[in-house]
């Protein structure tokens, strides 16, 4: 990057000196660009369209907002939702209890063992679910397998690769070793060092990697059906025999209220940097 | 070494929730049900419709990474080179939700757009053209594959992104400067600079797609004739007596095919990042 910004520094004066070759180039890649996104924007928003058409459709050809208002009441949504929000936090609360103090302890001590953690983190996506859950099902003893909380425990196995990427960004991000070191200098144990030191350090990585556990989870259909328990992706397709409409709706809420969590987060993100660049400007001034 | 100990909560977990089911799937698929050595699983699993099914599986694999992979390149390069971060974060965001959706509710809204009913197959009948006339579904081989782009290409998106950032702009300058033609560009700069990310990216892809399954199953009704479906119809009971352990021997064929992915795949990623520091 900062070739870049010497060359730009070097020469401003160059813009004006273009060919017109260049420019008429330019005026033709834009125009390409522009296709390529619409026809983007076509394939992914088109299929969204339609299953809201459908799902607010009614059998009269009329239009009605009720299989999206009828959704926590119809029978057994409630039971799945409960089911779902409590695997997504106890997933969440696994994976960041074993992923935050081990990706921290990789950092601090085996910095050379990271290449090896990027290799062993990746093989649950190698790993199909159904192939696990296979193994799973066999290997586990009863009292586990009696508990959806099973489930729980597997799913923090695929949600690892994204969570360990999330928290490996994070922790480049920030000197963890002067601040570990400052903060066992001035007499911090270690479980206070990591509570209120990295952690708050490593918010962004945290909320990111959070947003991604908790779509898994809400999301996961393979082990969830073949373990049979029913969580919500599990409901929509038992319920859709019986209202296609509301099962379609809900499809379409996990999609946008999903979508609409990360957008939040990646605003709140982008909040935070700026607020450290002013901070940064205020010292210098 | 004692600081080791730090680092034994994630191997035994990993050990107890990985690698022990993992070990039990490669072992069950050489053992018959009673528990003794046997060749015959992994004879059936290569054999017949499980031979059809891995067919059907790798075919469904290279078409949906290749393509959706390429399209993904194109897309990304689209939306880095616009002007403005407000579509960059949407992308990004949209990106990281739609390369996790699948399953039913993804079937579900191509049903809505592309099933015999569907608006749009409505509004090509209206325009004098039903689809469904012309030979398309949305329900088979094709159909499925076309339903997979829609989250590999955001998969694709979220890979290929920061290895197109890397490309620096004086490089394109300098080949400009020097007079190179946009496409003499990608082919002598910026294509070999960028093609083991590509290639690396495709194979995530495809290692993706040989392990979705419930997009499929949803779509198909477990009709099409892919392993990942096979394998679910063994839980589910679907079973010959004596062939139990059937679907341990076609789980062990995916494990052994995405890890000869995986060997090239991390060969490659290191050959990338010579590139991406």
């Amino acid at each position: 990057m900062v070739t870049v910004v010497e060359f730009d520094a070097i020469f401003p004066q160059e813009q004006p000196l273009r060919r017109p070759a260049i420019t008429d180039r330019l005026r033709g890649v834009a125009w390409w660009r522009g296709v390529v996104l619409v026809l983007t924007g076509v394939f992914f928003l088109v299929p969204i369209y339609a299953a809201f058409r459908f799902a607010i459709g009614t059998v009269t050809g009329g239009l009605s907002d009720s299989a999206f208002t009828s959704i926590p009441h119809q029978q057994g949504f409630g039971d799945a939702f409960s089911l779902s929000a409590r695997l997504a936090l106890v997933t969440t609360i696994i994976t960041l209890g074993l992923m935050v103090p081990t990706t921290v302890f990789v950092h601090l001590r085996f910095p050379g063992l990271r290449r090896v953690f990027d290799g062993i983190t990746i093989i649950p996506i190698v790993i199909p679910p159904v192939v696990l859950i296979v193994g799973v099902l066999q290997v586990m003893p009863t009292f586990l397998k009696s508990t959806p909380y099973l489930l729980a425990l597997e799913y923090s196995v695929l949600a690892m690769p994204f969570v360990y990427r999330s928290l490996d960004a994070g922790l480049r991000a920030i000197d963890l070793k002067t601040l570990v070191e400052a903060s066992r200098s001035l007499g911090g144990r270690w479980a206070s060092t990591l509570w209120r030191v990295v952690v708050p350090n490593l918010r962004t990585g945290l909320l990111s990697a959070t947003v991604l556990t908790v779509a898994l989870v809400l999301g996961e259909y393979t082990m969830a059906s073949l373990d049979s328990y029913q969580t919500v992706p599990v409901w929509i397709v038992f319920f859709d025999s019986q209202n296609a409409h509301v099962s379609v709706a809900v499809s379409l809420v996990a999609l946008m209220g999903t979508w609409v969590i990360l957008l939040l987060i990646s605003s709140f993100d982008l909040r935070r940097i700026r607020r450290s660049t002013l901070l940064r400007k205020d010292t210098t001034a | 070494m004692l600081s080791a100990l730090g680092l034994a909560p994630f191997a035994v977990y990993t050990f107890l929730f990985l690698g022990l089911p993992a070990l039990a799937v490669v072992i069950g698929a050489f053992q018959s049900p009673s528990g003794g050595w046997t060749w015959s699983n992994i004879s059936l699993a290569t054999h017949g419709i499980y031979l059809h099914g891995f067919e059907t599986t790798l075919r469904l694999a290279l078409v949906t990474s290749i393509v959706p992979g390429l399209a993904g390149v194109v897309i990304a390069n689209a939306v880095i080179t616009m002007k403005g971060g407000a579509l960059k974060r949407i992308v990004s965001t949209a990106s990281g939700v739609f390369a996790n959706f699948g399953g039913v509710p993804l079937a579900f809204l191509f049903i809505s757009a592309l099933g015999t009913v569907g608006i749009v197959t409505n509004w090509f009948n209206d325009l004098g053209i039903n689809p469904y006339n012309h030979g398309f579904t949305i329900f088979n081989f094709d159909g499925v594959a076309l339903v997979y782009a829609y989250f590999q290409i955001p998969l694709m998106i979220l890979v290929i992104t920061p290895a197109l950032e890397g490309l620096r702009p004086a490089w394109r300058e300098a080949a400009e400067g020097m007079g190179a033609r946009s496409w003499q560009y990608w082919r002598y700069v910026g294509g070999p600079v960028l093609f083991p990310a590509v290639l690396g990216g495709v194979l995530l892809l495809f290692g993706s797609a040989l392990s979705a399954y419930a997009t499929a199953d949803a779509l198909t009704n477990g009709s099409i004739a892919l392993t990942s479906i096979q394998i679910g119809s063994f839980l589910n009971g679907n079973v010959l007596a004596g062939q139990q352990n059937v679907g341990k021997a076609l789980g062990l064929g995916l494990i052994v095919i995405i890890a000869v992915v995986m060997v090239i795949y991390s060969l490659l990623q290191k050959r990338a990042s010579r590139w991406s520091r």
